[in-house]
C-alpha cells in the first residue's frame, strides 16, 4: 500500500472544482493570446475582445478533460520510458531556471554560466534519486536570446535522462522542439517518444499571457508534453486562504488544459504548479513553508480526482546556505510531495526561493529524496509470517538476527543505504574522519561524483547537427562562437 | 481638541481604516483645521508608526498596504482644501514607477508606490510591461525626480539597463535618478547597470527615495 497524504475530503474536493468552474465564468479568464481566444470562441466561449476576458462554459472544459491523456511517459536518450506521468508515480528533478549558483568555497551566490550548469548536470546525472534532468540554471555567458535553448543544448550534450525544461518566448519554443527532434530522429519520433516536457506558466490571477497561451498551443500541436506551472501566491496574487488559492490554481489549470486540448486534442499535459504563500514580513515566496506544501498537496489531490498527471515545486528552501534550515525545509517539502503521490517534484538543489542552484545541495537533497521515495514504498510484506518464522533458534540474544540468511537477503530491500553525506558514525569515528559537517561532506561527495563522471557516448553526427543548429542561432544573435566546453569539441 | 483628533487620525491609519480616515479628514475641514497640519501632525504620524513597526518586524505587509491606502484616502479629501488655500502639500519628489517591458509582475512595485505616496511622494505608476520610451517619456512629462523600475524575471531585468543607457544617452542623468528593484536584482547588478538606488523592500525604497531627493532627514 502506497501511503498517501489526503488533505481534502470528497466534499471539499468537489467544492474546489465547482468554484473553479464558476471562476472561469465569473470573473472569467483573461486570455491575451488572439489564437487562444479564437479557439475558445469557436468552441462556444464568450469572448470580450476589448477586455480580453473569456467566459469559459463548463461543457467546453469537460470536453477537454475527456481528451486529455491520463498517462504518458518521458523517454531517455536511448528511447527507454523512464518517467511516468499519471497515477501515483513519484519522481524528482532538480529545480529549474536558477539565476545564481552557490560557490562552495566563497559561499557567494555567483551569476550562473555554462560551467556551472554543466557541473549541476553532471551531479544530477550521477544521482539515481533524480529521475529527470532540469534545465537548472540560466547561463549568462551566452546572449539573452539563447538563454532558454542553450540550457537544453547543454543538458542534451551531458545527459541521457529525460528533461524538464521550458521556453522563454514563442519563438524559442520552436527552436527547442527542433533541437529535441534532432536527437529523436524527427518531429514524429519526438511526438511518439518525447524526451522533454515544457513548463508553461499562467499569470496569477487567472491570466493566460500571450506568451503562455501561445506556447500551450505550439506544444499541443507538436505533441510535446506541456506542464502547467500555475503560481497562486496566497495573500497577494490569489486569495489568502489556502483553499482559495487551490481553487484559483484549478481554474488556471482547467482553462489552460482547455486551450491546449482545443489546439490539439489528446496531446499530453500536466496539472502542475509552483504556488506559494506570500510572506507578509518580507514579501517573498517561501517555497519551504509548510502551507506552500499544503497548497501543492491539495491541488495535486484535485488533479488526481480529475484523472490528470501531476507536478509540483517542492524540496526548495529560502535559506542562502546549505544549513539546517535548508535541510529541514527541503526534507519536509520532498516528503509532502512524495506522500501526495505527485508525479514530478521539482525544486531540489534550490536555495534562496528558487533563485540559486547548488550542486552541494543536490547531493544533500538526494538523501531527502531517497527517504521520501522509501517512505512511499510503504510497509512491505517480504515473508510468509511477519515475524514468527524469524525466531527459530533465537536464544534471546541480541545479534542473533544478524546471522540469519533473511537479514542478508532483505536488508537492502528494507533499508535505504545513504551516501556518506549522511553521518551515522560514532563520535570517535566522526572525529577521526575529520569532524565534518553536512556541507563539508556534500562538497566531498560532489568532487567524487565529478571525478567519476564521463560524458555519455552520443551519436556524433547528431551532436554535431545540434551544435550547428545552436551555433547558427547564436550567430544570428550576434556572437561568433559558443562558449568552449571541456568535454565536447564539435567537428 | 485637535490633539485628540490628531491621535484618532494616526490611529485610523494604523488600523488601515480608510472609512474612518476619510471621516476624520472631513471633520477636520468642518472644524477649519489647517489641512497641511492635519496631514503632518495627524495622518503621517500613523504612517511613520506602521513603517517603524514593519521595520521592527512587528507589523506585516497587509497592515502596511492598508495603512497606505487609508493615507491615500485621507489625503484625497484634504488636497482640494489645500488647493483652495493656494497651498500644496510640499511633496518629497516626483516618481515614475513601472515594471519593465516583457514583465507583468507588479506586487512589489505597487507596494513601493503605495509607501512612496504615503510618505509624501507624488507617484505615477505606469503599470506593467512598459517599454523604455514610455517610462522616460512620462518622466519628462511630469518632470520626475526619480524613475523606479521593477523586474521579477531574469529575462527582463536587462531592460532596466536599457532604460538607464537611454537616459544617459539623452543626458538626463543625474537630473533623473533611477531606483531598481525585484527578486533577481542584486547589488552587483545595481552597480553593473549604474543605477542610483536599490532596496530589498518597500520601506527601504522610501528611505532610498528620500536620500536621492536629498531629504533623507524628513
Amino acid at each position: 500500500m502506497q501511503p498517501k497524504l489526503n488533505l481534502l475530503d470528497e466534499d471539499l474536493n468537489g467544492r474546489i472544482i465547482e468554484e473553479a468552474f464558476q471562476l472561469m465564468l465569473k470573473p472569467g479568464i483573461k486570455v491575451q493570446n488572439a489564437e487562444a481566444r479564437s479557439l475558445l470562441a469557436e468552441a462556444g466561449a464568450l469572448v470580450d475582445e476589448e477586455t480580453l476576458v473569456v467566459k469559459i462554459p463548463g461543457q467546453i472544459v469537460h470536453k477537454a478533460l475527456e481528451t486529455v491523456p491520463r498517462q504518458f511517459h518521458l523517454y531517455d536518450y536511448d528511447g527507454n520510458p523512464k518517467v511516468q506521468y499519471g497515477g501515483d508515480a513519484v519522481q524528482f528533478d532538480p529545480g529549474s531556471s536558477g539565476v545564481t549558483v552557490l560557490n562552495p568555497i566563497t559561499l557567494e551566490h555567483k551569476t550562473a554560466e555554462s560551467e556551472d550548469l554543466i557541473r549541476i548536470i553532471k551531479v544530477a546525472e550521477s544521482l539515481p534519486q533524480y529521475d529527470a534532468q532540469s534545465t537548472a540554471v540560466v547561463c549568462h555567458d551566452v546572449p539573452k536570446d539563447l538563454h532558454d535553448l542553450y540550457r537544453l543544448y547543454l543538458v542534451m550534450l551531458f545527459s541521457k535522462k529525460p528533461i524538464v525544461t521550458g521556453a522563454f518566448s514563442n519563438t524559442t519554443v520552436h527552436h527547442m522542439i527542433d533541437m529535441l527532434a534532432i536527437f529523436a530522429g524527427g518531429r514524429e519520433n519526438l511526438r511518439e517518444h518525447p524526451r522533454a516536457i515544457f513548463d508553461v506558466c499562467p499569470s496569477p490571477p487567472l491570466i493566460w499571457s500571450n506568451f503562455g497561451a501561445g506556447n500551450l498551443i505550439t506544444l499541443a500541436r507538436a505533441g510535446v508534453p506541456a506542464e502547467i506551472v500555475s503560481m497562486p501566491l496566497a495573500g497577494a496574487a490569489s486569495p489568502v486562504t489556502l483553499l482559495g488559492s487551490v481553487t484559483q490554481h484549478a481554474a488556471e489549470c482547467l482553462s489552460g488544459i482547455t486551450i491546449h486540448q482545443l489546439a490539439h486534442p489528446g496531446s499530453p499535459i500536466v496539472w502542475g504548479g509552483a504556488p506559494a504563500i506570500f510572506d507578509m514580513r518580507k514579501g517573498g515566496t517561501p517555497f519551504g513553508a509548510v502551507e506552500t506544501g499544503m497548497i501543492d498537496s491539495s491541488y495535486a489531490q484535485v488533479g488526481k480526482s480529475l484523472g490528470l498527471p501531476t507536478h509540483a515545486y517542492l524540496g526548495a528552501t529560502e535559506s542562502k546556505l546549505l544549513d539546517t534550515q535548508a535541510g529541514l525545509e527541503s526534507g519536509v517539502g520532498a516528503m509532502i510531495g512524495a506522500l501526495s503521490g505527485i508525479n514530478m517534484i521539482s525544486g531540489s538543489g534550490m536555495l534562496d526561493s528558487l533563485i540559486c542552484q547548488s550542486a552541494e545541495k543536490l547531493v544533500t537533497d538526494a538523501e531527502g529524496v531517497a527517504m521520501a521515495k522509501r517512505m512511499v514504498q510503504g510497509m512491505k510484506v517480504h515473508t510468509e509470517t511477519l515475524a514468527t518464522q524469524f525466531y527459530e533458534g533465537v536464544n534471546f540474544k541480541g545479534g542473533d538476527f544478524l546471522k540469519q540468511k533473511a537479514t542478508m537477503q532483505l536488508f537492502q530491500k528494507e533499508q535505504h543505504m545513504p551516501s556518506k553525506v549522511i553521518d551515522r558514525d560514532s563520535m570517535r569515528g566522526w572525529r577521526e574522519s575529520g569532524s565534518m559537517d553536512t556541507f563539508t561532506r556534500a562538497k566531498i561527495r560532489v568532487d567524487e561524483i565529478l571525478a567519476a563522471y564521463r560524458r555519455p557516448e552520443l551519436d556524433i553526427a547528431k551532436e554535431n547537427e545540434l551544435h550547428a543548429f545552436v551555433l547558427d542561432l547564436a550567430q544570428k544573435a550576434g556572437v561568433e562562437h559558443l562558449p568552449m566546453l571541456e568535454d565536447f569539441q564539435p567537428v | 481638541m485637535s490633539e485628540e483628533l490628531y491621535k484618532e487620525m494616526a490611529q485610523s491609519i494604523i488600523d488601515g481604516d480608510s472609512d474612518i480616515a476619510i471621516e476624520l479628514a472631513k471633520k477636520s475641514i468642518e472644524l477649519k483645521m489647517h489641512p497641511l497640519e492635519t496631514i503632518t501632525k495627524g495622518f503621517v504620524i500613523g504612517v511613520n508608526y506602521i513603517g517603524d513597526q514593519f521595520g521592527a518586524g512587528e507589523a506585516f505587509l497587509p497592515e502596511l498596504v492598508m495603512a497606505g491606502e487609508a493615507m491615500k484616502a485621507a489625503v484625497a479629501v484634504l488636497e482640494p482644501e489645500l488647493l483652495k488655500l493656494g497651498e500644496a502639500r510640499e511633496m518629497m519628489g516626483k516618481v515614475v514607477l513601472a515594471t519593465v517591458e516583457g514583465d507583468i509582475h507588479e506586487i512589489g512595485k505597487t507596494l513601493v508606490g503605495t509607501m512612496l505616496s504615503a510618505s509624501g511622494f507624488e507617484v505615477v505608476d505606469l503599470g506593467v510591461d512598459q517599454p523604455a520610451d514610455k517610462i522616460i517619456g512620462k518622466a519628462l512629462e511630469i518632470n520626475a525626480d526619480i524613475i523606479g523600475m521593477s523586474a521579477l524575471l531574469t529575462t527582463t531585468m536587462v531592460r532596466q539597463r536599457e532604460v538607464i543607457e537611454e537616459l544617459d544617452k539623452e543626458g538626463l542623468r543625474p537630473r533623473i535618478k533611477v531606483m531598481v528593484g525585484g527578486a533577481p536584482i542584486t547589488r552587483d547588478w545595481v552597480t553593473k547597470i549604474k543605477a542610483d538606488g536599490y532596496s530589498e523592500d518597500a520601506i527601504g525604497a522610501v528611505k532610498i527615495a528620500k536620500e536621492l531627493v536629498g531629504k533623507a532627514d524628513q
